[in-house]
């Protein structure tokens, strides 16, 4: 393989095609502040009109851009060229641990579908007429809600956890991570119904504290402690009821 | 396996697979040493004759190898105990540091002990 | 069943750690200056202390160490079945009835 011929130009591989497919190398101008994500623009744009790829915002807040950067999942739009690119390399891969649609675009319903299956989704018990209930910010249980709160569903979490790749049953980092937020939401009316779904095969248990989430979370997310936590609840419910 | 990917480089990780090979390791040594101390049911002859075999250059390596084995499996596990049942103030990168080093310290007082 | 297990895994673990650091520091004050049958029975032979403390190691670790192989073979191999559970069960009994002929052996 041929190396960075000059200061001016990358050497970019890029995946094309789905799960069978190859890299594509091509020589990409090199400019002093440039992201990834331009890096695929202009391949786009001036080489390969039929290379899929994903993205919003451009700025860092959507998480649609996410792919596997020499290695790693990282936010393209926020990754700057100068900090990943090793003599001029790069190596862009869709996110790991999904159906690859196309070239760089991934599938994410296997991803929602877990995160609907771990019980994400809030049920509330009052009604129109109740009065609206005091939360209480610095409660421990808010702020354990509030830590987790800001994900925003990018799958940089999933595609890092190896266990998610080794585990299919495994709901995954983020799913998990929803699920403890409800856990902590006073207002949510089936607690009791994600502890079951937690703590079946592929819940929180299979989790071995790797810490990859918590490594690549672009939002600074700790997945890690959030399904720690849902252990310790497990436990305690096993311990008091019987119930697992 | 196909060789470490960009995404498992870093210290949590390694921790992890270390733990889990020791672990493997140790529990295939299991039943060899719970057999081998059955020998004394025998008499301590049965026993003595197997301990001789222990001073071979190759069993004594190994048995280096378990002492260091079980000690990083003992200290990494710790860690992952105070991970999911003590408060989360961190990751404990330094825990594995101090992990890797006590084994260390226990294979070099077992080089120690038997020369 | 996974809760349960988890639970076994944890607290089998928080029973080795101290077993672990009393066995480890007995090796390597019994193994300087070699190690003689006799050495070792001296020490375990009618000894109900360590008759006790090699007895709970056993089962600790014959909970132990089958939970955690499940594990790996669950992630590492196509085997996930019911019978993988049926063979660690298996395994558990094995290493308990090995570990504690060998407990007997040194004690009796």
């Amino acid at each position: 393989m041929a190396m960075s011929d000059d200061n001016n130009h990358l050497q970019v591989s890029i995946w094309r095609g789905k799960s069978e497919g190859r890299f594509v190398t091509y020589r990409v101008p090199a400019r002093d502040n440039q992201t990834v994500l331009d890096v695929v623009t202009w391949v786009q744009r001036h080489r390969e009109p039929s290379l899929a790829y994903r993205f919003a915002c451009r700025v860092g807040v959507c998480g649609s851009c996410a792919m596997t950067v020499n290695g790693r999942p990282r936010w393209t739009c926020r990754t700057h060229v100068r900090k990943v690119a090793r003599d001029g390399r790069l190596s862009i891969e869709p996110l790991r641990n999904l159906p690859c649609i196309k070239d760089l675009v991934c599938d994410m319903t296997p991803f929602f579908d877990k995160w609907q299956r771990a019980g994400g989704r809030f049920k509330g018990a009052a009604g129109r007429g109740d009065p609206i209930p005091r939360l209480e910010r610095s409660s421990p249980q808010r702020r354990a809600a509030d830590a987790a709160i800001e994900c925003i569903n990018c799958a940089v979490c999933y595609s890092a956890c190896d266990t998610v790749a080794w585990n299919p049953e495994y709901l995954g980092p983020a799913a998990l991570n929803r699920a403890w937020t409800l856990i902590n939401d006073v207002r949510h009316a089936e607690q009791d119904r994600i502890l079951s779904v937690v703590a079946r095969d592929g819940g929180c248990h299979a989790c071995h504290t790797h810490g990859s989430c918590v490594e690549y979370c672009p939002v600074e997310i700790n997945p890690a402690a959030s399904i720690a936590g849902l252990k310790r609840h497990t436990l305690r419910r096993l311990f008091a009821s019987g119930d697992s | 396996m196909n060789g470490v990917r960009g995404s498992q480089r870093h210290a949590g990780f390694a921790a992890f697979i270390i733990h889990r090979l020791s672990g493997v390791l140790l529990a295939l040594f299991l039943p060899m040493h719970f057999l081998a101390l059955g020998l004394a049911l025998e008499g301590a002859g049965s026993l003595d004759g197997f301990l001789a075999f222990a001073e071979l250059p190759w069993v004594k390596a190994s048995e280096w190898g378990l002492v260091v084995l079980l000690s990083v499996h003992l200290t990494f596990g710790l860690r992952v105990l105070a991970l999911e049942f003590l408060p989360w103030h961190s990751a404990r990168k330094s825990w594995i540091g101090w992990g890797a080093g006590f084994a260390a310290a226990a294979g070099l007082l077992f080089v120690v002990a038997v020369r | 069943m996974e809760v349960r297990l988890f639970a076994l895994q944890r607290l089998s673990a928080m029973f080795l750690a101290p077993l672990v650091m009393v066995h480890l520091g007995l090796i390597l004050y019994a193994v300087g200056g070699g190690l003689t049958a006799d050495e070792i029975l001296a020490r375990t032979q009618g000894n109900v202390g360590w008759a006790l403390f090699y007895g709970v190691f056993v089962l600790a670790a014959s909970v132990h160490a089958p939970i955690g192989v499940r594990n790996v073979l669950k992630e590492w191999t196509p085997w996930r079945k019911r019978s993988l559970d049926v063979a660690m069960l298996i395994l558990a009994a094995a290493l308990l009835a090995m570990g504690l002929r060998a407990v007997w052996a040194v004690i009796v």
